[in-house]
């Protein structure tokens, strides 16, 4: 069977059904009002909201791989490339790009300049220390972990929080050769 | 700095200008998303009666907030105040905005005089087992009477006395 060739982020979201992006904004400011009255603290939200987004992105590369066709990327750059342009897209419906390199090549941001999660949203004085994205830190970091990637996904700019952009810094803490529970000539 | 050009500062979130309302983000985000909400809902209580009246708090916020967006956007600020008028708006315009599609029926309920179901054959399947009712004003109490392969929601209006 011919390699099956690794296909766009938009030709994967045209194929995929698709729902009302308001719908998903208002269902996540639901989850984020909810965690806030139940849990209070702020540093206690961002941290369920990571937790979430990573139980998210532990299924979602399955979904990924499957739908788009990716080969074994070769480095960590193109690593990152796919999840900008494939991953968000066709999850979310908007790109990201791809900066702020480091010298290493194992660490970059991710930049989102429209963020479906955020329409409408205004964070009140009393919850400024709220990352209002951290699920997508967490999606990030769950994903890349079940492709052996151990990472650490934070926020260096939130819009929410009066910067200019949506950025998400990606580093790459160690990679994970898969490992087999047995060996084979055993 | 790259990418910090398109997004447009505003101070306030209410100056921003309203979008059509055409993006629209996979399926499956949604799916997976409103599954983090039902579990995350699961631990928080310790039975489905809880568990169904903290879903359907969430999804009246998400209704009330419907309205409002709907109400600016399609209506020019217009809100009906007459039953019928509201309930022929949700069976339209909310559903088609939310789930790509008019209902499939609005039906007076037989049993009482002020019953009326909302028909779906297809509900999203995410949204079958957990009431998740969009619905709105002050008026409704929206109770989900589960029925496959046909999900109807049921609207008990309860007159409000007018002082």
């Amino acid at each position: 069977m011919a390699p099956a060739v690794p296909r766009s982020g938009d030709a994967i979201f045209a194929n995929v059904e698709r729902v009302n992006a308001e719908l998903f904004t208002l269902t996540y400011g639901a989850i984020v009002r909810q965690l806030l009255t139940d849990l209070e603290e702020v540093e206690e939200v961002n941290k369920q909201l990571d937790q979430m987004g990573y139980n998210i992105g532990i299924r979602l590369i399955d979904e990924f791989l499957a739908k788009s066709n990716v080969t074994r990327c070769v480095d960590f750059r193109e690593t990152a490339e796919v999840i900008a342009k494939v991953g968000f897209k066709m999850f979310l419906g908007v790109t990201a790009s791809v900066t702020n390199w480091d010298s290493e090549g194992t660490s970059c941001s991710l930049i989102l300049e429209d963020n479906p999660l955020v329409d409408f949203v205004e964070l009140p004085d009393t919850c400024q220390g709220l990352y209002y994205c951290n699920i997508l830190s967490g999606v990030v970091r769950g994903a890349l972990e079940m492709v052996s990637m151990k990472t650490e996904v934070t926020w260096v700019r939130d819009m929410l929080r009066g910067d200019d952009a949506f950025e998400l810094q990606v580093k790459l803490l160690k990679q994970v050769p898969e490992e087999y529970p047995y060996k084979d000539d055993e | 700095m790259i990418g910090a050009g398109k997004m447009k500062q505003y101070a306030n979130v209410l100056d921003k200008p309203l979008s059509k309302g055409r993006q629209e983000v996979s399926l499956s985000a949604f799916a997976y998303l409103f599954s983090e909400l039902v579990q995350y809902n699961q631990t928080q209580v310790d039975n489905i009666g809880d568990l169904e009246r903290r879903l359907e708090d969430a999804g009246y916020a998400v209704g009330a907030r419907v309205l409002e967006l709907l109400c600016h956007r399609e209506k020019g600020n217009r809100r009906e105040t007459r039953l019928l008028g509201i309930l022929s708006f949700i069976h339209s315009t909310v559903w088609k905005v939310l789930f790509g599609k008019v209902a499939d029926s609005l039906e007076k309920g037989t049993e009482h005089e002020d019953e009326y179901m909302i028909s779906e054959k297809e509900l999203l399947g995410v949204l079958d087992n957990a009431g998740f009712p969009a619905v709105v004003t002050a008026h409704f109490v929206p109770v989900e009477g589960q029925q496959r392969p046909r999900t109807t929601i049921l609207i008990k209006y309860y007159e409000e006395k007018q002082d």
